[in-house]
């Protein structure tokens, strides 16, 4: 039977169990490295197995889908096979959007229900004993007990960066078909100069992101402490930003891979894959602008 | 297109046997293998979760702090139910599938084997660090498997960043296994094995690992959110910047409930296999029990609230998830109704596998009685956290999961070891544990309703007589679970040889493979008729 014709069983590995390591690595240094820092006692060693973790599940990475390539360049990937990946990739950016609905939720919550809640709204009149002056509002720019979470003085103007990063991550996803497009012509020059500028479109969106999260801290007081609108702010774009990040490092990872020559018209699950991650990061930045910086 | 690399490792191994020694364990990507590393972990964890137990029954034998500090106490009840939920019952349930879904449709392996491998091994180091915090500063996490804040945020103790990451990586594990799952259901059928042919385990399996992975994340959203509170100043729990405690009830419910089906919608697909198979009948009414089972996982989304009937829900919310919950009533009696309906008439014999499923019927309806008269939202005001709650829940897992997962492993045990089971003492430990599990936690119904509160390590003297009896069935119960693992034990030693069919009555495709199914199964797609 020729390899062609049955489903690819891989033989034994070593790159999961590293990896289990690695996360292992990762998640106790990070619990130790957080509590370190807000008993402020020092970095020490859960910076150190942090750092090492996230080296080790980086060279993992590299290594492990180094073996896919390298196997699916074999050919020893059949259509099955090439299904099981895409079920995969689907159902992985599935659990994605779930993780985002749990934070919208939240907000939509906040939003809705808790905030005018503490203003006394409804029958739930108890929250203005403890905070009489208190007045629902949303932004929520004056916090109940403004002492322990002063709010912040101004907010961002959704019609500046936000509106500058919308249109820049719009854009990459039309360059980023327009590259998958050359893909299915073959044109190797195009899929480079396409996926190059989303590449770019992607880094300067994150560059003013950084630059408005600096604004935000240092001029605006619109930080973590600010309230529970800094904190569905910062976890709603921030968890968005690492997206983005690790969207770009896909970006580049099939970036490089066009240039070494690989995928055809008829195979290129891993770039079609990395377009529709890129595509679900859009999506969300669209939630986002909408909910969080323009209604 | 061909610059194409010759040396690619494993190319030519497809068919290779086990791997010699504690490489085969550590970097397989056999099904068989990753369900079996799976099983045993959670018989392990099974095991410490039931240690725990039964230090909470002994220290609840009597009324006053007889045993453990009060401190001590809240760590157990909280690291007992995080352990057997995320420990003992999801992976039993992952490894039963790893076992059975490849074999059961016709598959060689699952979808993505590595990814498989990782899933698994993930968890004994998720565990790891969750039992280690038992031994930090300020103790193990305190405040209840259901972690609410401000307890778990506010006031717990240090370990609680600790549990925050575990969860995250035991999360990244269930999502990828479930991942694996779908694909696999999906995409690696036998030619002829359409969905409506699938078994029922296998449906099952399908939607759950669908509930997992719509669930899981927002689980690890509700701990980051916890992770920020606690170090990072936000304020999505703290009324004081405008945040609410109560959001964090409903966002863990929003994963609880469903969760609450991924630990018993596998549950009805082993018992709704065995009972056709000691009945000798098909199945009755296949189509039915599929429906049934997607409208339970539809509903599961609507109901979270009506674990918070107490908190202070507007009335229109209290309404809305009191017949919300009800409705799910429906789909679980069709199920109930169906299983029976099997059994009528039909060629009984109750083998140990029968006996469990036959149990779990009965019991895992008791359960679902006492959860009906929970959903009534006027009622729950007076048994809400008290022993009622645990008696309905423990209902529901203990004779419902557990006893369809002991039904599951000494239904397939045969097919995995190639040896039958000594029904003698496959026998004594069913029923040891059937009346065991009803003298636990029978008597705790009447606590609840007399207004025992749960999660104390004391109680007024009222309730010292039920309580005596409930810690003397867990102890019956706890320690003929003994037995099964002796039972395993002595099978996998065991000479007397099983046939390819096993049981009688067993249909399907797991059974035209021998027992012991060997190392590969269907390499060549099988064709379903």
């Amino acid at each position: 039977m020729s390899a062609h014709a049955s489903y690819y069983v891989p033989a034994q590995s070593r790159w999961p169990i590293l990896a289990s390591v690695a996360m292992f690595l990762l998640a106790f240094g990070a619990a130790t490295l957080v509590n370190a820092i807000t008993a402020e006692s020092g970095t020490g060693v859960g910076l150190m197995m942090v750092l090492a973790g996230a080296l080790m599940l980086g060279l993992i990475l590299v290594g492990w889908f180094g073996n896919v390539i390298h196997e699916s360049r074999a050919g020893l990937y059949n259509e099955q096979m090439d299904r099981s990946f895409r079920w995969g990739m689907s159902w992985f950016i599935f659990s994605e959007v779930m993780f985002f609905a749990a934070f919208f939720g939240a907000l939509f919550y906040v939003r809705t229900l808790a905030v005018p809640w503490l203003g006394g709204e409804g029958e739930r009149g108890v929250s203005q004993m403890l905070w009489p002056g208190f007045t629902a509002e949303w932004p929520l720019v004056n916090p109940p007990d403004a002492e322990k979470f002063p709010g912040p003085h101004a907010l961002v103007d959704p019609w500046h960066i936000p509106l500058l990063n919308t249109i820049l991550l719009v854009s990459s996803s039309f360059t980023v078909t327009l590259s998958h497009h050359a893909l299915l012509r073959d044109d190797r020059a195009a899929i480079v100069r396409w996926l190059g500028l989303t590449v770019l479109l992607g880094i300067v969106f994150l560059g003013f992101q950084a630059y408005e999260y600096i604004h935000a801290y240092t001029e605006l007081g619109l930080t973590l402490h600010a309230g529970v609108y800094g904190a569905t702010f910062f976890i709603l774009t921030g968890f968005h930003g690492l997206h983005v990040t690790l969207g770009t490092f896909m970006l580049i990872v099939i970036l490089l891979r066009v240039l070494k020559g690989h995928f055809d018209p008829a195979h290129h699950f891993g770039f079609e894959a990395v377009t529709w991650y890129w595509h679900f990061v859009d999506v969300v930045w669209i939630g986002l602008f909408l909910f969080v910086y323009v209604i | 297109m061909s610059t194409l690399d010759t040396a690619v490792p494993g190319l030519h191994e497809e068919h290779h046997g086990p791997a010699k020694g504690l490489g085969r364990w550590l970097f397989t990507t056999n099904h068989k293998d990753i369900g079996t590393l799976y099983l045993w972990f959670s018989l392990l964890m099974f095991l410490t979760g039931g240690v725990m137990a039964l230090l909470i029954r002994s220290e609840l034998f009597q009324p006053g702090l007889q045993l453990v500090e009060p401190g001590f106490f809240n760590q157990l009840t909280t690291m007992h139910g995080l352990i057997m939920v995320f420990g003992a019952v999801m992976p039993a349930f992952v490894g039963l599938a790893n076992w059975m879904v490849p074999l059961m449709i016709g598959a060689p392996d699952m979808a993505l084997p590595r990814m498989n491998n990782w899933s698994f091994w993930i968890l004994p180091f998720a565990f790891a660090i969750l039992i280690s915090t038992l031994f930090m500063d300020g103790g193990a996490p305190n405040f209840g498997w259901t972690f609410y804040a401000p307890l778990s945020t506010t006031y717990a103790p240090p370990s609680v960043t600790y549990f925050i990451f575990s969860i995250h990586i035991m999360g990244a594990s269930s999502i990828m296994g479930a991942i694996n799952i779908i694909a696999t259901i999906l995409n690696m059928r036998a030619p002829g094995m359409t969905m409506m042919k699938l078994p029922l385990f296998v449906w099952t399996w399908l939607i759950t690992a669908f509930l997992l992975i719509a669930v899981m994340p927002v689980l690890a959203g509700v701990v980051t959110m916890m992770l920020m509170d606690i170090h990072f100043g936000t304020s999505f729990f703290n009324a004081a910047g405008g945040g609410d405690p109560v959001l964090f009830q409903h966002v863990f419910w929003f994963f609880g409930h469903p969760e609450v089906y991924i630990m018993i919608l596998p549950a009805f697909g082993i018992v709704s296999q065995i009972i056709p198979t000691f009945s000798r009948k098909k199945l009755f009414g296949y189509a039915s029990m599929v429906y049934a089972t997607a409208s339970i996982a539809v509903l599961s989304f609507l109901v979270w609230a009506h674990h918070m009937f107490t908190v202070g829900l507007p009335l229109a919310g209290e309404l809305f998830f009191m017949f919300a919950t009800m409705l799910i009533a429906v789909p679980t009696g069709v199920k109930v109704f169906n299983w029976v309906a099997t059994m009528y008439r039909g060629s009984l014999t109750f083998e140990t596998p029968m006996l469990f499923a036959v149990a779990f019927v009965v019991l895992f309806t008791i359960g679902g009685f006492s959860g009906l008269m929970l959903a009534i939202a006027p009622v729950d005001f007076q048994y809400h956290d008290t022993y009622f709650v645990v008696a309905h829940f423990h209902y529901v897992l203990v004779p419902g999961a557990i006893f369809s997962i002991m039904a599951g492993v000494y239904y397939w045990l045969p097919k995995w070891t190639g040896h039958m089971l000594d029904e003698r003492m496959g026998k004594l430990h069913f029923w040891l544990s059937f009346i065991g599990v009803n003298i636990t936690f029978f008597p705790m119904h009447f606590l609840g309703l007399a207004g025992m509160p749960r999660r104390i390590p004391d109680y007024a003297l009222q309730f010292a007589d039920f309580n005596m009896i409930a810690s003397i069935g867990a102890f019956i119960f706890g320690f003929s679970q003994l037995l099964f693992v002796w039972n395993v034990i002595q099978n996998i030693r065991s000479r007397e040889a099983a046939t390819a069919r096993v049981w009688e009555g067993a249909q399907g495709l797991e059974w035209e493979v021998p027992s012991p199914a060997p190392y590969h199964t269907h390499t060549t797609p099988p064709k379903v008729e």
